[in-house]
Formats: structure tokens, sequence, C-alpha cells
């Protein structure tokens, strides 16, 4: 059953960075787009995330309910030494969600609507930020429950360059899915070249993000290299992904929405488990090599078992009526 | 401010927040969905223009609900590690089941706020009460979870650690039903008063009266049925905690002596140095029946609980007190209500009995928040009751009293732009909504 709760945990870390990092990278783009395209951005993402947008938030929930009760001890850890940038992630999230819902909803269109969307582009860009800030602190090794003063228990165990590399490079992640997600929802040609350039543009940007994580983790000396290509799985994955580009390159010159995606996911999946292959089953490295880990913390067989039929009972519920509600929208736009 | 009581204080912010999108996105689905109903039904445009005016309404307090919740599930390790660290593994049955009708909320949502003239008008009839019920659901389970914390079972105490963990057994804890039957009907008042009053704003005001009263009376119904069954599981809560959880009725009634044909104590300055209540009405026996169903029953007083054990007694009483004493006076007003729609019909049309559900608009929400600092502050100084205690829980982290600050700003500025936008929601009924009216653009 541990193996069904681990999956599951996964799984939905997965689909909130491809999901919710969809939705995220809206309001990154709407942020880096020129002042006339942007109410043209602004009703085509609207248009693709407005019904499901909620739903691709419970991912988080999901993962977060995982951890306290599958493996409490991991998630303590991390509300404790991280807690200031989750708290800093809490309030993007905050920020946003309401920011969102506002400005659609509320019934004046007035000078209101320029305090909401400043609010909801920066916090597009604030949440995610952190939460590559959180998800890389976790593994970076910085975090020390033996530290006695402030700074070095709670800020450098996620202050620190490679940490802030791959919140950057978390946000860029995020910008792309949005990019390559909106131009399956453009409904005329012109729309359409303008979002294919736009994807173009932030492939290079992915990538130069990616090559600062690398070099951050070599300021950091954390042996980032070793760890992927240190181990053939995450070396296949990483290589994969770079392969896929190339077919990436070729849909996006061929309008090819549909695959455009698939190939998205395909190489963020890659890279999440050439992330989290090497470790596994360790999921936050402390100072001093006590590592956690999700077979050795795992709670007690019961709880396990009974969060395991939890999560296959919701499953049977859930995925259904998700996709029927995306394929609906899809349908009938 | 120390960091403990930052912590306490921040925690019971963002519940108390919480709690009110929550209970709005439990109950408002159902409003819409008689209102939605009676447009399949009879095709009067009024109910359907009702349903789409309510549904906007549940959008804003949903995505609220949603983001506090989320905030929430953060709070509980960020505030309180050690608590969470062992309470999680075996309270969090009831999160993970919620974690699935939380999904179904949001997908039924999705389908019922895009759905107009997408979908089947049954099928999207459907989701809307998909909608209610999930929202139902996943009240009654959070709730249980925190019944837990009052009547911790489902596993072995011995020697500090936690053993034999049994999941269900810990969700359906002896104090899980009393809880969420009251909760739920708590939903059910404090929503179903608060929108039959701002329905009864606008009557009296003159404006889509037409509108206003087909919304008024679907409300006002639920409200009013709920608020008279209050008492009765309010009854059964109080002969629940009786057996256990004494110490929280003693504080509740500021009850500082064991005795026989205990008095009901209303109002009052309790004085917690002298163990005695000044300036109170005192009904006698009227505790011992309640507690116990007997006028001569014994009801353990506060005198029985170590001093370090007791619950801070004021702020229990008080809040008790308000909550009843609200919860009485809406029953007040059902009971009109109820009178003026069988036998008066003409206290319908005059103004007192409106200005009446106005004056109504916050009681409902004042008697939740009561209830709830009943509940948690009774319970003090106990997070689980007889195992742990809340200042054990709390986080190391020092300077939790900036988090305070910074939470609390965020949630008074959210509540200022969510009443906004909700008053421009109702003014803009006429323009928005109201295809009756003259100047509709539908
Ligand atoms: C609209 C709100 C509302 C109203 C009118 C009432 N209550 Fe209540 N009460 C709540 C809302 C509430 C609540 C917020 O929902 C609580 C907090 C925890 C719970 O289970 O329900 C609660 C708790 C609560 C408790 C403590 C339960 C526990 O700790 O397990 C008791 C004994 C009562 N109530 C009794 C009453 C009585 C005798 C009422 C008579 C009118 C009453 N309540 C009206
Ligand atoms: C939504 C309604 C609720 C409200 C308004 C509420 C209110 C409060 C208040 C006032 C306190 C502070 C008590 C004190 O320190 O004196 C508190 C504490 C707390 N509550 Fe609740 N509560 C609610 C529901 C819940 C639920 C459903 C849970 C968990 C499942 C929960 C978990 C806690 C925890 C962990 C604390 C901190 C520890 C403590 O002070 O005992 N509460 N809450
Ligand atoms: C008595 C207390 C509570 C009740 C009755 C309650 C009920 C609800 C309901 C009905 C919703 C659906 C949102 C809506 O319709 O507006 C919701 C949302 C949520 N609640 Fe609470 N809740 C309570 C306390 C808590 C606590 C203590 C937590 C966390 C530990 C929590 C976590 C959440 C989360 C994560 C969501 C968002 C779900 C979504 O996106 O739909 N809630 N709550």
């Amino acid at each position: 059953m541990i193996y069904v709760v681990i999956v599951f945990l996964w799984t939905s870390i997965l689909l909130y960075i491809l999901l919710g990092g969809a939705d995220f990278g809206a309001g990154i783009i709407e942020l880096l787009t020129s002042k006339t395209n942007k109410p043209k951005t602004r009703k085509t993402m609207y248009k693709a995330i407005g019904p499901i947008w909620e739903a691709n938030h419970m991912w988080l929930i999901i993962a977060i309910v995982i951890l306290f009760v599958g493996f409490p001890k991991i998630y303590t850890t991390i509300s404790v030494y991280l807690h200031i940038p989750l708290v800093c992630m809490l309030l993007g999230i905050i920020a946003r969600g309401t920011a969102f819902v506002f400005r659609n909803y509320d019934a004046v269109k007035d000078d209101m609507q320029k305090i909401y969307t400043p609010i909801f582009v920066y916090s597009s860009l604030i949440t995610p930020f952190f939460l590559g800030i959180i998800a890389a602190s976790s593994v970076s090794g910085q975090i020390d429950p033996q530290a006695s003063d402030f700074l070095s228990a709670y800020v450098f165990s996620w202050l620190n360059w490679f940490s802030v590399a791959v919140g950057i490079f978390t946000v860029s992640i995020c910008g792309f899915l949005a990019t390559i997600f909106i131009i399956g929802q453009t409904d005329n040609d012109g729309d359409r070249q303008h979002f294919v350039g736009k994807a173009k543009r932030t492939i290079f940007i992915v990538m130069f993000c990616g090559a600062l994580v690398f070099i951050a983790a070599h300021v950091e000396q954390i042996p980032i290299v070793d760890w992927i290509f240190g181990d053939t799985p995450g070396l296949i994955a990483i290589i994969a992904a770079s392969i896929s580009l190339i077919f990436m390159w070729y849909a996006l010159n061929k309008d090819q929405p549909i695959s455009l995606r698939l190939l998205a996911g395909f190489q963020v999946t890659m890279i999440l488990f050439a992330a989290t292959y090497t470790h596994f089953p360790d999921i936050v490295l402390l100072k001093g090599g006590a590592n956690l880990s999700l077979l050795t913390h795992q709670g007690q067989a019961k709880t396990i078992a009974s969060l395991g039929y939890a999560l296959l009972i919701g499953s049977i519920f859930i995925l259904p009526a998700l996709g029927y509600l995306i394929y609906i929208f899809q349908q009938k736009r | 401010m120390d960091d403990f009581l930052a912590a306490r204080l921040q925690m019971a912010f963002s519940l108390g927040f919480h709690i009110i999108f929550a209970c709005i996105g439990m109950v408002m689905p159902f409003f819409m969905s008689v209102a939605h109903f009676y447009w399949l039904k009879t095709k009067n445009v009024v109910y359907r223009d009702v349903t789409k005016a309510w549904s906007r309404g549940v959008a804003i307090f949903f995505a609220t609900g949603a983001v506090s919740g989320t905030v929430l599930s953060f709070e509980l390790g960020l505030l309180w590690p050690k608590f969470m660290e062992h309470a999680g593994p075996i309270f969090g049955m009831p999160f993970s089941l919620e974690g699935t009708a939380f999904f179904i909320e949001a997908i039924a949502l999705g389908f019922y706020l895009y759905g107009w003239d997408k979908i089947n008008a049954w099928f999207h009839w459907a989701t809307g009460v998909v909608v209610g019920i999930s929202g139902l659901l996943s009240g009654i389970l959070v709730v249980a979870a925190n019944s837990w914390m009052n009547s911790p079972s489902g596993f072995d105490y011995i020697n500090g650690e936690y053993l034999n963990i049994d999941p269900i057994k810990a969700m359906f804890n002896d104090a899980w039903f009393s809880q969420a039957l009251h909760m739920c009907i708590a939903a059910f008042v404090s929503t179903g008063f608060a929108v039959a009053g701002v329905h009864a704003l606008m009557i009296l005001r003159g404006r889509n009266v037409q509108f206003h009263h087909k919304a008024f009376k679907i409300a006002a119904i639920f409200g009013t049925v709920a608020a008279c069954l209050q008492p009765l599981s309010g009854d059964i809560s109080a002969k629940d905690i009786a057996k256990r959880q004494p110490e929280k009725l003693a504080a509740m009634e500021a009850h500082f002596h064991t005795e026989r044909n205990a008095p009901l104590i209303i109002g009052g300055i309790p004085d917690t140095a002298n163990s005695r209540v000044d300036y109170a009405i005192k009904i006698p026996g009227l505790l011992s029946f309640m507690a116990t169903g007997d006028f001569n029953g014994e009801v353990k007083g506060l005198d029985q609980v170590p001093k370090e054990d007791r619950p801070p007694v004021a702020i229990t009483h008080y809040a008790f007190q308000i909550m009843v004493g609200l919860g009485m006076a809406m029953v007040l007003i059902s009971v009109l209500y109820f009178i003026a729609l069988w036998k008066k019909k003409s206290w319908m049309e005059s103004k007192w009995l409106m200005k009446l559900f106005v004056i109504a608009i916050p009681m409902g929400f004042i008697a939740l928040e009561a209830g709830w600092t009943v509940t948690e502050v009774g319970r003090q100084p106990w997070i689980i009751r007889g195992i742990m205690r809340t200042a054990d829980a709390v986080t190391p982290m020092p300077g939790i009293a900036y988090s305070f600050y910074l939470f609390t700003a965020v949630y008074i500025s959210l509540s200022i732009i969510v009443s906004l936008l909700l008053y421009r929601q109702i003014t803009m009924v006429g323009k928005l909504y109201d295809s009756t009216a003259k100047d509709s653009e539908l």
C-alpha cells in the first residue's frame, strides 16, 4: 500500500506542476505581454482556464494531505524549517486565487480592475517561485535541525543560490506550459502565430534558466550533475526530454496543438522524474546526512492502508468527472 | 506579543475567517438548486435570474473559501508541528476523504458555473446539487477531525507513544455526531438568515421587488426551519459534553461547584479568583436537567478539575451566552415568520417583519463564531484533550507575531474587498440579473 500512496503523492505533485503551472503561467505571460496584446491573452486564457482552475489547485491540497497523514515527520520538518517561504507561497496563493475571481466576477468593471490585475499577475509570479524554492530546499541539504540561531535554522535553510535558481526555473516552466497550452485555445491564425512565436522564445528562456540551476548548484557544491547523470534512469529521462524538444519544434511549426501539449507534459514529467529518482525514497535531505525517507518515515500500517484506500476510492470518482469536465469545455469552446 | 499567543490567535482568525466562506459554500448551492428547480419547472424567468445572481455570489465565496482552506492545511503544520506529527496519522482519515469531497465539489462547480446553455439542463441542475452535497460532506468530515481533538480515540497512548492507531475509529469518535449535526444546521441558519436579510433590505427599499421576494422566501424557509432545529441539536451537544468534557460544560456555565439540582446561569460576570458569578440570573435545577435529563442530577463543577487543567471561564461563558441568546432570538423570528406564512398573510406586507430579518443579518454568523469559541477555548489548555497541551504543540520558530500581523492584515483586506463585491452584486441586480425590470440588459 505504501507504494500506492507514494505514487499518488508523486502524481499529485506532477499534476499540480502541469495544471497549476499552466495556470500560474497564464498570469506570468500576461505580465510579459505588451499592452496591446494583453486583452487578447487574458481573454483566451480565461476561456481556457475558467472552468477548471479551481480543480487545478486541488492537487496541491491532495499532496499536502498525503504528506501530513502518511508522512507526518516529513510534513512537520518542512513546515518548521521552511516556514518563511511557505508563508510567502501561501500569501501568493491567497492573492492569486482571490484576484482571479474578483476580476472576473466583479459586477462593475471599473478602476478596481487596476488593483486586481497587478495583484493577479505578480502573485502568479511569486507563488511558483517560492514553490520552486521550497522544493529545492528540501533536497539541498541545508536544513539543519541542530542549528541554534534563527538565521541558520530558519533562513539559510532555504536562502541560497541553488534554491533561488530552482525558483526561477519553476517560474520559467510555468510560463512555458502556459504558452504551449494557449496555442490550442486560439481561434484565429494571427493569434496562433503570435503565441507560437512566444512559445519558441520561452523554450530558450527555460533552457537558460535550467543552465542557471546547474551553475548555482556548482556554486553551492550541490552534486546535481552526479544526481542526474550518475544514474541510468535519470540520464535516460533527461535525454528523452531533450530529444522530444526536437519534435516539439516541429510540432510548433506544423501547428499541432495536441501533440504540443503532450510533448510539454512529457518533458516536465521527465524533469521531475530525473530530479526525484536518484533520491528516492529520501525526499528531505538534512544537513549532516540524516535524511527523511518516504519508506522509513511512513505512518503506521493501518494509517497507510486507509489512506491508500481513500485515495483509490477517491480517484474512481474524481478522474472520470474531471476528464469529462475538460472534455466538455474543450469541445464547446 | 508572545509567540504562543500569536499562534493561537492566528489559528483562530484563520478558522474564523474560513468558516464563514465554508458555510456559505456549503449552503448556497442548495438555495440555488431550489431556485433553479423552479425555473426548470415553471419557466418563470425570475427564478432563473435569482439562480444566476446567486451563483455569481457563490463563485466569489467559493474561491475565498478555497484559498483560506488551502492556507489552513499548511497552517496546521506551520503553527502546530508537534501536534500534527502525532495527530496527522490518527485524525487524517477525514482529511483524506475530504480531499475527494473538495475535488468533486470543485469539478461540479466548474460544470455549474460555466455550463449554462452548454450541457443538458437537468444534468446542469444536478451538478449544482452535487456541489451542495459534497460541500456538506466536506464540512462533516472536517468537523470529525476537530471532534477528535475534543474526544480523542482510535489509538492507545502508552508512555508518550501513540500506538495501535485505528483511523476509522478515530473518525467516528464520541463527539463526532453531535458536533457535525450541530455544525450543519448552524451553516443553514447563518447563511439562511444572512441571505434572507439582505433580500429583505432590498424589498424594504422597493428595488426589483418580485426578484427579491422570490429569493427571500427560499432563503428564509431554509433559515427559519434550521433555526428551530438548532436548540434541539444544541441540547444533544450539551448532554454529550456533560459526559465527555464536563470541564467544558462547567466553563460554559461558569459552574464552579459540583452540585445536584444545579441552576442554569444566564449572564453575569464570572469571578474566577473567588469561584463565583456576580449579577447573574439563576434558574434552579435547569442545568441539571439540561445536562442529565433529571432536575436532581449531579453536574460536575470546575472544582473537580485541577487548576492547571481548567479552561478560561469568562470567554467560554460569554461566548456560550451569545450563541444561545442569538439562537433564541432567531427562533423567535422564525416563529413569527411561520405565523405570517400560515395564519396572518397580512404580516407579510408589513414592514416590521422584513425589518426583523434585516436586523438578523449578522446574528447567525455571530452565533457561529461564538459557538466555535465555546468549543475551542473550552478545550484549552489541551490541543488533544487529556493527551497533549496546546503549549507543547506550538512551533519552535520565533517571530510568529509578525506572521500573525501579516495574516490579519490580509484577512481584513480580503473581507473589505469581498464586502464591496457583494454590495455591488446586490445593487446591480436590476441591471445584471432582473430581466423583468425595465432597465434590464438581458
Ligand atoms: C448559527 C449558529 C448557532 C446557534 C444559533 C447555536 N449554535 Fe451551538 N454551536 C454552533 C453554532 C450555533 C457551532 C459554531 O456550530 C458549534 C461549534 C462547534 C460545533 O459543533 O458547533 C456550536 C457548539 C455548541 C456546543 C458545544 C459543542 C461541543 O463542544 O461539542 C453546545 C453545547 C451548543 N452549541 C449548544 C447550543 C444551544 C443549546 C443552542 C440554543 C439555541 C445553540 N447551540 C445555538
Ligand atoms: C471553523 C471553525 C473553527 C473555529 C472558528 C475555530 C476557532 C478556534 C479558536 C478560537 C482557537 C483558539 C483557542 C485558544 O487558543 O484559546 C482555535 C484553536 C485551534 N483549532 Fe479551532 N476552530 C474551528 C475549527 C477547527 C477545526 C475543524 C480544526 C481541525 C481539524 C481546528 C483546529 C484547531 C487547532 C489545531 C487549534 C490550535 C490549538 C488550540 O488552541 O487548541 N479548529 N480554533
Ligand atoms: C469547521 C470547520 C470547517 C468547515 C465546516 C469547513 C468546510 C469547508 C467547505 C464546505 C469548503 C468548500 C469551499 C467552499 O465551498 O467555499 C472548504 C474548503 C476548504 N477547507 Fe474547510 N472547513 C473547515 C475547516 C477547515 C480546516 C481546519 C482545514 C484545514 C486543515 C480546511 C481545509 C480546507 C481546504 C483545503 C479547502 C479548499 C477546498 C477547495 O478548493 O474546494 N477547512 N471547507
